[in-house]
């Protein structure tokens, strides 16, 4: 009996796919393309436990095991890339973290529409601004010279330095930068979240004599608790993958022991300096990392709140 | 008394308005005035801009700069190339995603989850950059124009977005009666699926074309060619690695220029981000729509 009901359930199985053999044609160009440029060189990590060269291919190259590894994590830049990387990240992840929240909430208090709705507009647009125009508009602004910033310190009596090639103001500069233009297009998801609460609530409070700043104290803010802890979720999973882009624009001469982080590493020793297995050595430690922390982040926030991505 | 309580509680509630008003125009100015004075710099006299007065409003207007930046033929280069990265890997990153999204929408697949897990994993696990080159090295896509219009086109998120939004808004029962009809799947893909997802098929494509107007890593590590460069490494080399270019001093031939590299600077900045900036207020509500459909997943 139940053999035979297996096999009923497999022929029943095997009927729907070939019904829907067009499906499986409809996934099969992103499967490929997954394949190609992720799972290939997924085989290809192999290549940081060798001595890789391109005339002898990823599996021709002589095995060493550990020994990029090794020289990584006993070299003098260990210690100073890995504090870097973290540093930033959660400079970044603190300080990108509130604002929005803020944003959002005052947003939604503002009575106006339509004062509401030109700033959605003007605080989601530095969003779509390139890296690199973010850059070269920080660097013309910090000017000493020619710069608007250095003017308005010199017009409060201050002395302008150019912010841009200090290494102690980089950090700074990083996450503040990000924050000026990430703010308004991460406050969308709370203001969603803001506009699914209960109007309800609000007038009944209201009635209590509750005043608006405490109704948004005692009703909005628990009501977008739930998105704030999967956003928190979300940003530390990732906080060791620190975006290469806007690190490597900003990095110069100037700032460079506190701007070399793993990224940057990898990309100078890989493409610039050819040390190919050690620069795959180097991702390959930064991506496990990431993978664990995600991995973990995940699994707790699973078990404190029952929120977690899967 | 009850009376005089709610006064007072509105007058409280008028000064929380117009604090929140106040804020919020800060807000307003902080994320505006940058971007508004990149393009007032951009059409002053470069005298004020090289002095560095603060510019609310044009300042003798002349348009010397962006004759400047007119005349630099690797501008138009990498606009060309950009133009075409854009248009070509939004329309490969549309074919590829919408129907693989929506056929892991499809709850009766069979094997949908382990593919939709082989696919997500590459989300949180990848290969890394040299792993990748040597990949792309074997393929001898290297300095070519079909890698930086394939790669990034394809984004296993775009990929949950579509599905997230076709299991939502594609009801099952539509499907069955089609089927019912006579229906197949390639059909009802075209001809019900596509016209009902309008507005996540708009969403995508702005997000892979925002991403490769503003993307510049992949020709960064991928070519060395400067015929195939987008308009971000242009920029790059114009606005990040030129930045000493104030202070090298030859005489006269150079001095005008001097004068006007702040000028063409932000002149450039303006045609480059033009027209993601003046198609966005049109399309914002396609950008939030999709920041919607992605916060449903999680």
């Amino acid at each position: 009996m139940q053999p035979s009901v297996k096999r009923k359930h497999r022929q029943q199985t095997i009927r729907r796919m070939i019904d829907n053999r067009a499906l499986y044609l409809m996934i099969l160009p992103a499967f490929l393309y997954i394949l190609i440029f992720h799972y290939w060189p997924m085989y290809g990590v192999q290549i940081a436990f060798r001595n890789f060269n391109f005339a002898d291919g990823i599996t021709g190259s002589k095995w060493v095991g550990m020994k990029w590894f090794n020289y990584f994590f006993h070299s003098n830049n260990f210690s100073t890339l890995v504090r870097n990387t973290l540093i930033l990240s959660f400079y970044d992840l603190l300080a990108g973290f509130p604002v929005p929240i803020l944003l959002a909430l005052i947003m939604n208090a503002v009575p106006s529409r339509r004062f509401r709705k030109v700033s959605q507009t003007i605080t989601y647009l530095p969003h779509f601004i390139s890296v690199i125009v973010l850059v070269g508009m920080m660097n013309s602004m910090f000017s000493v010279n020619s710069g608007w910033v250095s003017t308005i310190v010199r017009a409060l009596g201050g002395t302008p330095t150019y912010i841009m090639g200090e290494a102690k103001y980089f950090r700074h500069v990083y996450v503040w930068s990000g924050v000026w233009q990430q703010m308004g297009w991460n406050s969308i998801i709370y203001l969603a979240a803001l506009t699914s609460i209960d109007p309800g609530l609000h007038e009944a409070a209201m009635i209590d004599g509750a005043g608006k700043l405490r109704r948004i104290i005692s009703i909005d803010l628990p009501g977008i608790l739930p998105t704030m802890s999967i956003m928190l979720i979300l940003r530390f999973g990732s906080i060791m993958s620190l975006g290469f882009d806007k690190v490597y624009s900003m990095q110069n001469a100037l700032n460079y022991s506190v701007s070399e982080v793993l990224s940057t590493h990898i990309y100078k020793m890989g493409i610039q300096s050819t040390k190919y297995s050690y620069s795959a050595a180097v991702s390959l430690f930064n991506n496990v990392i990431n993978f664990i922390m995600l991995v973990t982040v995940n699994r707790i926030s699973g078990k404190l709140s029952g929120n977690s991505l899967w | 008394m009850k009376r005089m309580n709610m006064k007072r509680v509105s007058a409280g509630d008028h000064l929380t308005n117009l604090l929140f008003y106040v804020l919020l125009g800060v807000f307003v100015v902080l994320c505006f005035y940058p971007i508004w004075y990149v393009l007032v710099a951009s059409i002053s006299d470069p005298t004020y801009v090289n002095s560095g007065a603060l510019i609310t409003l044009p300042r003798g207007v002349h348009f010397t700069a962006y004759k400047y930046a007119f005349d630099q033929p690797q501008l138009w280069i990498g606009y060309g190339n950009t133009l075409c990265y854009t248009f070509f890997g939004t329309l490969f990153g549309l074919c590829v995603c919408i129907p693989c999204g929506y056929a892991l929408s499809r709850q009766d697949l069979p094997f949908r989850g382990i593919i939709m897990g082989i696919l997500v994993f590459t989300m949180y696990f990848s290969g890394g950059l040299i792993p990748t080159y040597v990949v792309i090295n074997t393929l001898n896509l290297v300095n070519t124009r079909i890698l930086l219009i394939i790669l990034g086109s394809v984004s296993v998120y775009n990929i949950v977005l579509i599905r997230t939004f076709c299991q939502s808004s594609i009801p099952e029962e539509l499907r069955e009666a089609a089927s019912i009809d006579g229906c197949s799947n390639t059909r009802f893909f075209f001809s019900i699926v596509l016209p009902l997802s309008k507005a996540i098929l708009a969403v995508i494509a702005l997000y892979i074309a925002v991403h490769h107007w503003n993307s510049y890593y992949n020709a960064l590590v991928y070519t060395t060619d400067t015929r195939l460069q987008p308009l971000q490494l242009y920029l790059r080399q114009l606005l990040l690695i030129n930045t000493g270019a104030e202070d090298l001093g030859d005489p006269d031939a150079l001095k005008e220029m001097q004068q006007m590299i702040a000028s063409i600077r932000y002149a450039v900045i303006v045609l480059s981000s033009l027209p993601i900036m003046c198609l966005y207020p049109f399309l914002q509500k396609y950008f939030v729509q999709g920041v919607m459909i992605g916060s449903i997943k999680s």
